[in-house]
């Protein structure tokens, strides 16, 4: 039975990567792009979170939630892009640092204004409920392997946009020389406004499908904008392929380590030690990982600065 | 120079007053506010040390705060009340983390060196929560305030209010010393110009690590003193958003000055309670404040101060 249980663990593993992916990206993107460190990308995540759970309840039907949830991102990330963050790409980090970590005490708080402090429980359709048998005798949440799937599509369609479209010449083109693409005509602030939008909506995307796998709370962007902090360090700031090994390296240690390493630790210290320290060394393991990466490599694995 | 030795002097004058004022007003409460406001003040202005004087953005400086709080903790959990004793432990203890957090990230240059130190906070956040001994989450209550053999008692708010004030000038008085060192030269010089100061001969790295090491250990007695005022040590020593609130009262006050970080301190601790009395949600104004001040108010408050021309 073993096999099968790391088997399953290797498909959370998979469901959480692929949903750090999605908010690695746009991070990623958006940094490498406008090199704007931003923050409140998290915050992002928790407005998507919020506005399908709203937007499903408003219109009774889950699709057009999502749809509407994913439009609000967009908006909504455009809108701060053009209030308060354009004016900052051409300002140091600190400064984006600090305006950032402003914004997620507004939105935060804001949330908690329109929402409340509780956390929100969102209702699935009938459709994503139960489960399926993937490999015999395991049976996973349909819901989950939906997540997963979605997160290879949209991981495939933005590789296909960076590497074949139009649109990803000129991203690629401003990640490497923004004075040269504005110099030939492109309208430069058009495309950071449509570029943070996308990146958002990535964001809004990740958020709206974690809220019925975690809490939908006030808050909820920090815990998981830090573990996507750690993903493109180890994959290197800047390029997405980095982001995608990045985060499912990141995604699948991290859920195997709270799955495994206090049984495992159980081996070799007695089961009181194990039980007190494999929680804890679970907790840290991707930040162990970050140092030892980074120890062998302070760039990151993929250190190019777009692709 | 003489108009703002002189702003700066009624400053510390009014903070002696603070205890007498305040008795006097029957508002105990201010005793308490103002020692918490200096306690962040030390923090503040340790992380100057690195962050104004060494351009070292270093997202993770509730770190230290939290390994000073939980030495103090953990010993008088075990007992041991001396507060010669778990005061200096706070300050080996945090000089010792700041140098493996500092040997790995000062090592690495601008969004890697902030993205590395806010995770390694997080981590030692997340031990916080996960070792159940010492309270996990819900961190511990100290039951005994670290004792001085009698000297002074931390117990006294107002023995404590001055005890907090001369260490936080002393803090203030050895940045400056160190800032105007030879030391401190390197460190200025590695910020100006890293590759002018390695064609000198200066290699940044053994400087800028010892500048790191010796903020984690300013910043580890701050994380001392917090617990003693408190009397209660949580995780949420550690909190990143503590590491941003630490941060921004450097930058609200006027980076690589030293009376900055301590005005940005009173300036931010103040407004959030006094915005924290009129409303719950004070978060919601806090934030866009936070925003206009990083866009408009580039010199921070000491940058007011007359004859800030050059460095205090």
């Amino acid at each position: 039975m073993t096999t099968v249980l790391v088997f399953e663990q290797l498909l959370n593993g998979l469901q959480f990567g692929v949903m750090l992916f999605l908010m690695a990206a746009g991070l990623t993107l958006v940094f490498g792009i406008m090199n704007l460190v931003n923050l409140a990308h998290g915050s992002l995540y928790m407005v998507g979170a919020y506005l399908t759970v709203a937007a499903v309840q408003w219109t009774g039907s889950y699709p057009l939630g999502v749809l509407l949830g994913l439009a609000g991102t967009l908006l909504v990330g455009m809108l701060v892009e053009v209030i308060a963050l354009r004016t900052l790409y051409e300002r140091d980090h600190l400064d984006q640092v600090l305006a950032t970590f402003g914004l997620i005490l507004f939105f935060n708080e804001l949330i908690a204004i329109l929402w409340g402090r509780a956390a929100l429980y969102t209702t699935l359709p009938s459709y994503l409920q139960g489960h399926i048998e993937i490999i015999p005798g395991s049976i996973y949440p349909v819901y989950r392997a939906v997540v997963i799937g979605v997160g290879l599509v949209v991981g495939a369609g933005l590789w296909y946009v960076v590497a074949k479209t139009r649109l990803g010449m000129l991203i690629r083109a401003g990640a490497s020389n923004r004075t040269m693409v504005a110099a030939l005509g492109i309208n430069i602030r058009l495309l950071y406004t449509v570029v943070f939008g996308f990146g958002a909506a990535l964001a809004g995307l990740a958020g709206l499908m974690a809220g019925p796998i975690y809490a939908v709370q006030p808050g909820m962007g920090e815990l998981i904008l830090i573990q996507v902090f750690v993903v493109i360090v180890i994959g290197g700031i800047g390029s997405i392929r980095g982001a995608l090994v990045g985060a499912l390296v990141v995604g699948i240690v991290d859920t195997l380590g709270r799955a495994f390493l206090k049984p495992l630790l159980g081996h070799f210290i007695s089961p009181p030690a194990a039980e007190a320290a494999g929680p804890a060394l679970a907790s840290m393991l991707i930040y162990l990982l970050m140092a030892l990466v980074l120890a062998v490599r302070p760039e990151g694995l993929f250190p190019a600065r777009s692709g | 120079m003489r108009a703002r030795t002189l702003i700066l002097a009624a400053c510390v004058l009014l903070l002696l007053a603070v205890p007498a004022l305040a008795t006097l007003a029957k508002q105990p409460y201010y005793i308490d506010l103002i020692r918490r406001v200096m306690i962040f003040a030390i923090a503040a202005v340790s992380l100057n040390l690195i962050l104004g004087y060494g351009g070292l953005v270093s997202f993770g400086h509730a770190a230290y705060l939290g390994v000073g709080g939980y030495s103090v903790g953990i010993l008088a959990f075990y007992g041991f009340n001396s507060g010669w004793l778990q005061w200096s432990v706070a300050v080996l203890a945090s000089a010792l983390v700041a140098l493996v957090i500092g040997a790995i990230s000062v090592r690495t240059r601008g969004i890697y060196f902030i993205m590395i130190t806010l995770a390694f906070t997080q981590m030692l956040f997340y031990l916080g929560n996960s070792v159940e001994e010492y309270g996990g989450d819900d961190g511990m209550r100290l039951k005994v305030k670290s004792q001085f053999s009698g000297l002074i008692d931390l117990g006294d708010p107002v023995a404590y209010y001055y005890l907090v004030l001369a260490l936080m000038l002393a803090c203030m008085y050895v940045v400056h010393r160190l800032i105007n060192s030879r030391f401190g030269m390197v460190i200025r010089a590695a910020k100006s110009n890293e590759a002018r100061s390695r064609a000198i001969g200066f290699s940044p790295y053994p400087y800028q690590l010892a500048a790191f090491v010796i903020s984690g250990a300013l910043c580890g007695l701050a994380g001392a003193l917090l617990v003693n005022h408190t009397a209660y040590i949580t995780p949420a020593f550690m909190d990143w958003t503590r590491s941003g609130e630490i941060m921004f009262m450097v930058i609200l006050g006027g980076m690589a000055t030293v009376p900055g970080p301590a005005l940005g301190a009173f300036a931010l601790l103040i407004v959030e309670d006094l915005l924290a009395g009129w409303t719950q949600h004070w978060q919601v104004i806090l934030g866009p404040l936070l925003v206009l001040c990083v866009l408009f108010f580039r010199r921070g408050l000491a940058g007011l101060l007359p004859g800030s021309g050059k460095d205090g």
